[in-house]
């Protein structure tokens, strides 16, 4: 009798297999979110320098090139008049700018025309801003679609890339990280 | 105003399946008359309003109304109508309303029908739906609301739909897939419901199987809609990626054609009743872990959309919620039920045990190479990796073998035990089958792929098998056998494209320049020319190819607002085969990179997955499920007592 107990209790702990299983299964799933979504990888240009070029400026037609970059540690920002989301991110990069930190625009795919008008009716927050009409530096710097921003230490090395809206706690953590001195 | 009354409709629905679980739940309890009444009514109520709220943020995107967040991220002005239709469920928070909706569908429907079930159970089962529901609802309201604003600024025009979502394979494909994961959880409702009563029998069983052939049928169809969109549009000719997206739709197919076939012998012989109770909560299960994979982004895939961490908690939690209450009843009462059960020699009983252990390994396999990518990561601190078709393959071709085998004998096979000689007569067949196709192969081809012509003939000879029964029998088949016996032909027509195309698909990757010519496999194609093409929101170029008297167009494509460039293969498809073309980058030189491929028979696998669709929708309408309904309401008006099962267990 005693064996018989005891074999259907371990019987009907089998049935708590797929219990237990799922719960291995939620952590797991929750501890990937500890690295975070797969598009947000680092680009694979960070540690790289900023890839050469040469294109005009948007308001004054200057050519700029590269060393334009280079001197102090700044934001590269790729933003286009067509992009919605750019709009919804336009207010904090005033803001970083009123807060003393050079921030570049690379106008992406755009017509140059309402580029300037855009920069007119919502503020300008951009040092200069780099004309890539055919997207050809936005292809050399694995630009995905705008709203994108590249960190850029004083050497013009790309140190950091941030896919998307910059958020208040993202420029946080850019701000400690590369702009605290 | 519109987007706001939307959204407080959606509030209104929320209430209302707050009180459906409550009240289903209570009069699961108590048995009261009044709390079944207040049941159906707010199941009519929540699918009404949800129904509005869909309808209205529809209406935001056919009248370009950008001050919703979600209209302006997913529309553009010169996006055309149909697809800011479809739209409306094309990203998340769309996609998302779209479940709830279809929840409240499957709800009403069963609402319905709750008048032929008993108290108890009828309330169980609107309870545990109104659970679902309540749980999608509040994800919606909180952290994926289609109906945000985006005020002050509002912009002129949008940031266009997805482009890779504007084609017609995708307007359709996931909300098929949608009422196929939450058709399921009418399934997982009933077995919680069984699981509270403690009345699994076949009473049961057949309550629970039309609406699993249903969901399954919906499920089908999305998947092969899925693999034929792949098919066209990625541009690489393959059908089928074991791309954890298909995966996740994939699963909980397995699952539920192991529900379809385990439900069959809980209902004819009263066997396998906990299994099917596990069965109905893991397809389930799986639509629901599906849908965090995709939505979460916790993994890489070709057809991943909406990602964010956030978003990807709430459902897990959702999921956890939901599944381990459910699986912990499973443990406590799955003891309790007892099944009895002989297999003598071949039997029914053997072959559908076969059938589920196949699946389900094939399950388990699915799953956990899908997800090791995950533990991987974790083990090594971050490192990511992936498992290529070969691991699947290598565990997927010899199970999809046997179970093919399998399939082969079941018109003839009996319940208990079946007479050897039956069998020896289709082992005749198999010979003759294979025979038949190796000397097909051999006069239309002179590839010879041993293996192709191998499992073509093993398919070929479930449908010999199958049809040969159908004509002993000629008038006397129930739309369930009809059902059963078109989705096993299906199935068979499906294997025999897959082993086909793959054996027998002549391929090459050339650089032409117009007035080029390539020779593939006794065709020649002839690069006619390149012109530019404009549509409505894209700029591209099509290219025109000369193949004997038939011309293929390939198209390349630049969608202007979201800055992606898309393929749109050219496809002359037969039902022989199909001549395939895309185009690639244009090369320095002025010369194209273009794929050809003859894929022969490839469009079996879509016909014969469509064909199974039919087969689950015919056994749905099988006469026998409304007989039962009617039955069970003259036994109710003779006696108050609960159900006569014993009686109509025999019908």
């Amino acid at each position: 009798m005693a064996t018989k107990s005891s074999s259907s209790r371990n019987a009907r702990m089998l049935l708590f297999i797929p219990a237990i299983f799922l719960v291995a299964l939620a952590i797991v799933f929750l501890k990937s979110f500890e690295f975070g979504p797969r598009d947000v990888l680092p680009s694979a240009l960070v540690g790289k320098p900023f890839p050469e070029f040469s294109y005009s400026e948007l308001h004054n037609g200057q050519q700029l090139t590269r060393s334009d970059l280079i001197g102090e540690p700044r934001l590269v920002n790729v933003w286009a008049s067509w992009c919605v989301a750019c709009g919804v991110e336009h207010p904090i990069l005033l803001e970083i700018a009123t807060s003393g930190v050079s921030i570049v625009g690379l106008n992406y795919k755009d017509e140059p025309d309402t580029a300037r008008q855009w920069l007119l009716e919502r503020g300008n927050p951009y040092d200069f801003n780099i004309v890539d009409r055919e997207g050809l530096l936005g292809i050399e710097l694995g630009v995905t679609g705008a709203p994108e921003t590249f960190v850029l230490d004083e050497h013009g090395t790309i140190v950091d890339k941030h896919v998307g809206l910059i958020s208040e706690a993202t420029w946080e953590t850019f701000k400690s990280q590369y702009f605290s001195s | 105003m519109i987007p706001e009354f939307a959204h407080f409709l959606t509030c209104v629905a929320f209430v209302c399946t707050v009180v459906l679980t409550l009240a289903g739940f209570y009069t699961g309890k108590t048995q009261q008359v009044s709390g079944i009444n207040i049941c159906r009514s707010v199941a009519s109520l929540q699918f009404v309003v949800l129904l509005m709220s869909f309808g209205l943020l529809m209406y935001s995107f056919l009248t370009d109304d950008f001050s919703v967040l979600y209209v302006s991220q997913n529309s553009t002005v010169e996006l055309p109508w149909y697809y800011k239709f479809s739209a409306t469920w094309g990203a998340h928070e769309g996609s998302f309303l779209f479940w709830t909706v279809v929840t409240a569908g499957w709800t009403f429907l069963v609402a319905l029908k709750t008048k032929s079930l008993s108290m108890d159970m009828g309330g169980y089962v609107l309870g545990v739906m109104g659970a679902v529901n309540t749980g999608f609802l509040a994800y919606l309201l909180t952290a994926s609301n289609p109906f945000l604003r985006l005020v002050p600024s509002v912009p002129d025009s949008g940031a266009d739909l997805n482009v890779i979502l504007q084609d017609i394979g995708l307007i359709i494909h996931p909300p098929m897939l949608s009422i196929g994961y939450v058709g399921f959880s009418v399934a997982f409702a009933f077995a919680i419901a069984a699981l509270l009563t403690g009345r699994i029998d076949a009473t049961w069983a057949r309550w629970s199987r039309p609406w699993t052939h249903a969901a399954w049928a919906f499920l089908t169809v999305g998947i092969a809609l899925g693999s034929w969109w792949a098919y066209y549009e990625l541009g690489w000719g393959g059908w089928w990626f074991w791309d954890p997206a298909e995966n996740a739709s994939f699963m909980p197919w397995l699952a539920g054609t192991a529900l379809i076939h385990s439900l069959s012998v809980t209902e004819k012989r009263g066997a396998f009743k906990s299994w099917t109770v596990l069965l109905a909560i893991l397809a389930f299960g799986l639509s629901l872990t599906g849908g965090f994979l995709i939505r979460s982004g916790v993994l890489t895939s070709v057809h991943a959309f909406a990602i964010d961490p956030e978003r990807g908690l709430f459902l897990l939690a959702i999921l956890v919620t939901l599944m381990v209450p459910a699986l912990v009843l499973f443990a406590v009462r799955a003891s309790t039920l007892k099944s009895r059960i002989q297999y003598a020699g071949v039997s029914r009983e053997l072959l559908l045990l076969l059938n589920n252990a196949l699946l389900v390994f094939a399950l388990v396999n699915v799953l956990i190479f899908t997800i090791y990518p995950l533990i991987h990561e974790w083990i090594s601190g971050g490192e990511l990796t992936s498992i290529g078709p070969p691991y699947f393959n290598a565990v997927f071709v010899p199970v999809m073998l046997f179970l093919t085998a399998c399939l082969a004998i079941t018109p003839i096979v009996r319940w208990k035990r079946t007479p050897l000689k039956l069998l020896k007569n289709a082992l005749i067949l198999l010979g003759l089958s294979v025979a038949f196709v190796i000397l097909v192969g051999l006069v239309l081809s002179d590839q010879f792929v041993i293996g192709a012509l191998l499992v073509a003939g093993l398919a070929l000879w479930v449908i010999v098998v199958h049809i040969k029964e159908v004509i002993r029998r000629r008038t006397s088949m129930s739309l369930g056998i009809t059902g059963m016996f078109t989705a096993h032909i299906g199935f068979a027509v499906a294997v025999i494209g897959i082993a086909i195309t793959t054996g027998y698909t002549s391929s090459t990757e050339e650089r032409m320049r117009v007035g080029d010519t390539v020779e593939l496999n006794d065709r020649t194609y002839e690069f006619l020319n390149i012109e530019d093409i404009r549509g409505p929101n894209y700029i591209g170029q099509m290219g025109t190819f000369k193949v004997g008297d038939i011309y293929v167009y390939p198209e390349r494509r630049e969608y202007l607002t979201r800055q992606t460039i898309t393929t749109e293969a050219g496809i002359d498809g037969r039902i022989t085969r199909d001549l395939f073309i895309a185009l690639g980058e244009p090369l320095p030189d002025g010369s194209w990179g273009v794929r050809i491929q003859e894929k022969p028979l490839v469009r079996w696998i879509w016909l014969g997955a469509f064909i199974m669709a039919l087969g689950g929708i015919l056994a749905v309408m099988d006469a026998r499920y409304r007989k039962l309904q009617r039955r069970y309401l003259q036994a109710k008006f003779h006696s108050d007592d609960a159900l006569p099962s014993s009686a109509l267990a025999t019908s």
